[in-house]
């Protein structure tokens, strides 16, 4: 059994951002445990630039960001353990029990008194979709692709059909562009991309790439090895009209049709999971139902900029460090956090009333909306109303909610984000 | 004259109207939130850029590929071109950050720098 005051599982941003903030805010015995060979979690093969505007004022690359933070590291006490893939949590407020595994250590129990949960997320795989046909080799998810060029540099096809406009497939659709591949057309089942509008310019326009919006694959073909699919527009109610079915030739079909946080571990924890977010559900210290456990970044909701996972992490590394100096609140009151009338959720999902500072509050919508209001209130309270020009489920907005406001606010009532049109 | 452009400057992307004289010169810059909109509006309207990101071959290292991007903005119609130039071009481990992998690509006077390490095997 090994003993610390904080265990941080990944070492990603989230969990790059949230030790060094911990160790900022002075807890002295902290572990990271990833199970990569290197820190940068996903960031590694981001090679495109984008990241960092809003936390460092520049455009860098995933690797560029990534290193920021791990130069960071050799300034403090922090221990890294690599190759190490935690297999169970076991919460007990205090000492909790972390058991991992690694080539170096074996099977190690580790003891903390915290732990923030940093694991990131995954794409959705190719056997989430229903689509009819074979299933040969070259369909993978886009993710997957993007490790293949940028960290194994090779190229898993020529012809190129991507369903699902998620970002990571816009990317990618460039840069198999750049290695000479030829991007026929990306499907997109909604008929609006969830990617920002700013990847649909610089990744497809730029290059001629066509963006087919409510349409998708309904039929995979070839038998070893891709050979084509066939694609059709479809319905309000999602249903292919089987008139405009098209086939095209292809041989890689990259799957772009969402994130999903990584909460295997959460769930055999018995952490309560939000059912939108597929995130654990906590405070605005990013701190879970059991005391002591912080989760945040992709783990907790699935963030489209990586300065915002950095931002929310350093939350919970100072949320972490509260407790394990025995500065939390021991008696928090809680309101929930509700959303409606477009509103899918919001992170936190509730609120500690005797909290000491301001609160803000991530939120997404189900749809685009031009010139609409987002209306905070409680109770009858009216907390805010701002006229938006756009919202877009691609994109993440936030409300604050200052203390001098919440402190007073009703015991019994809840705080409700709502998109109000006209 | 007027076109309606998403700015790519930053992930908020904002929608910008650009009005455009007959000569092509521009008039007004509308819809932008901060600066930087109305400078990408200009170059876009003028001289439309993009900054390029890629991979290189590596010899010597524990992987066989290194990031790079282009240290600065390179005009977009290059673009391809400078990408196609990247296919061959191979270094030798150790890289680091920073590090000049071709100087002056395809006489755009940019360079492309890698952005991550690459250590030696
Ligand atoms: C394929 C893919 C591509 C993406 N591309 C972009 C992009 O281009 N731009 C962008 O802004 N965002 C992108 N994202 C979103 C991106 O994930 C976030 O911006 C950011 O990296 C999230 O940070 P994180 O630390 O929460 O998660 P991650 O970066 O995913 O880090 C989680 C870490 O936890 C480790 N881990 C997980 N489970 C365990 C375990 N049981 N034991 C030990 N370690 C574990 C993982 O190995 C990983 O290193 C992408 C996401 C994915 C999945
Ligand atoms: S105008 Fe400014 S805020 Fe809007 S997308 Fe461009 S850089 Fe970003």
């Amino acid at each position: 059994m090994q003993n610390y005051d904080l265990v941080v599982i990944g070492g990603g941003p989230a969990g790059m951002a949230a030790a060094l903030k911990a160790a900022e805010c002075g807890v002295e015995s902290i572990v990271v445990l990833e199970r990569a060979e290197t820190l940068g979690g996903i960031l590694e093969q981001c090679i495109h630039t984008g990241f960092g505007l809003h936390y460092f004022g520049e455009e860098l690359s995933g690797p560029e960001y990534a290193s920021r933070f791990i130069e960071l590291f050799k300034d403090t006490n922090i221990d890294i353990k690599l190759d190490t893939m935690v297999i169970n949590v076991e919460p007990d407020e205090g000492k909790n029990i972390i058991t991992a595994v690694s080539k170096a250590e074996g099977l190690v129990d580790y003891c903390a008194k915290a732990v923030i949960l940093a694991m990131g997320c995954r794409e959705r795989p190719r056997g989430a979709l229903n689509i009819a046909g074979t299933r040969p080799a070259g369909i993978m998810t886009a993710g997957t692709a993007q490790k293949y060029v940028n960290i194994d540099g090779y190229m898993p096809g020529k012809k190129v059909v991507i369903l699902g406009s998620g970002d990571i497939g816009l990317i990618m659709a460039r840069r198999m562009t750049f290695e000479g591949a030829e991007v026929k057309v990306v499907c997109e089942l909604m008929p609006y991309s969830s990617g920002l509008q700013r990847n649909i310019v610089q990744c497809l326009e730029d290059f001629n790439i066509p963006l087919r919006l409510s349409c998708t694959v309904i039929k995979i073909h070839g038998k070893d090895h891709l050979e084509g699919v066939t694609i059709a527009n479809v319905d309000e109610n999602r249903r292919p009209i089987m008139e405009t079915a098209e086939y095209i030739e292809c041989d890689t079909l990259l799957l772009s049709v969402g994130l999903i946080p990584e909460n295997e571990l959460s769930r055999s924890a018995g952490l309560q999971i939000d059912n939108i977010t597929s995130g654990p559900i906590v405070n605005q210290d990013r701190e879970t139902e059991f005391r002591g456990i912080f989760a945040c970044g992709n783990v907790l909701h699935v963030h489209d900029l990586v300065d915002y996972v950095t931002g929310e992490s350093q939350i919970a590394g100072a949320g972490a460090a509260k407790y394990i100096k025995g500065l939390a609140d021991n008696d928090p009151e809680y309101i929930n956090t509700k959303g409606i009338n477009g509103v899918r959720y919001i992170v936190p999902q509730r609120i500690n009333l005797n909290g000491d500072e301001d609160v803000k509050l991530y939120f997404r919508v189900g749809q685009v909306y031009r010139k609409a209001n987002v209306k905070v209130t409680c109770g009858d309270v009216v907390i805010s109303n701002k006229k938006k020009p756009k919202l877009a489920p691609g994109e993440m907005e936030n409300v604050v909610i200052k203390q001098e406001q919440y402190k007073d606010f009703d015991r019994n009532s809840e705080i409700v984000i709502e998109i109000v049109e006209g | 004259m007027k076109r309606e452009l998403v700015c790519v400057a930053c992930p908020l992307g904002c929608g910008i109207t650009v009005e455009l004289s007959d000569s092509g010169e521009v008039l007004s810059v509308t819809g932008n939130t901060c600066k930087r909109g109305e400078a990408y509006a200009h170059s876009e309207c003028t001289n439309p850029t993009r900054s390029l990101t890629s991979t290189v071959k590596v010899t010597g290292s524990t992987l066989p590929v290194v990031p790079v991007k282009s240290a600065g903005p390179i005009p977009k119609g290059k673009l391809i071109d400078c990408a196609v130039a990247l296919r061959d071009v191979t270094v030798k481990a150790p890289v680091k950050i920073g590090d000049v992998v071709v100087k002056d690509i395809l006489g755009t006077g940019v360079d492309i720098v890698a952005t991550n390490i690459a250590e030696v095997k």
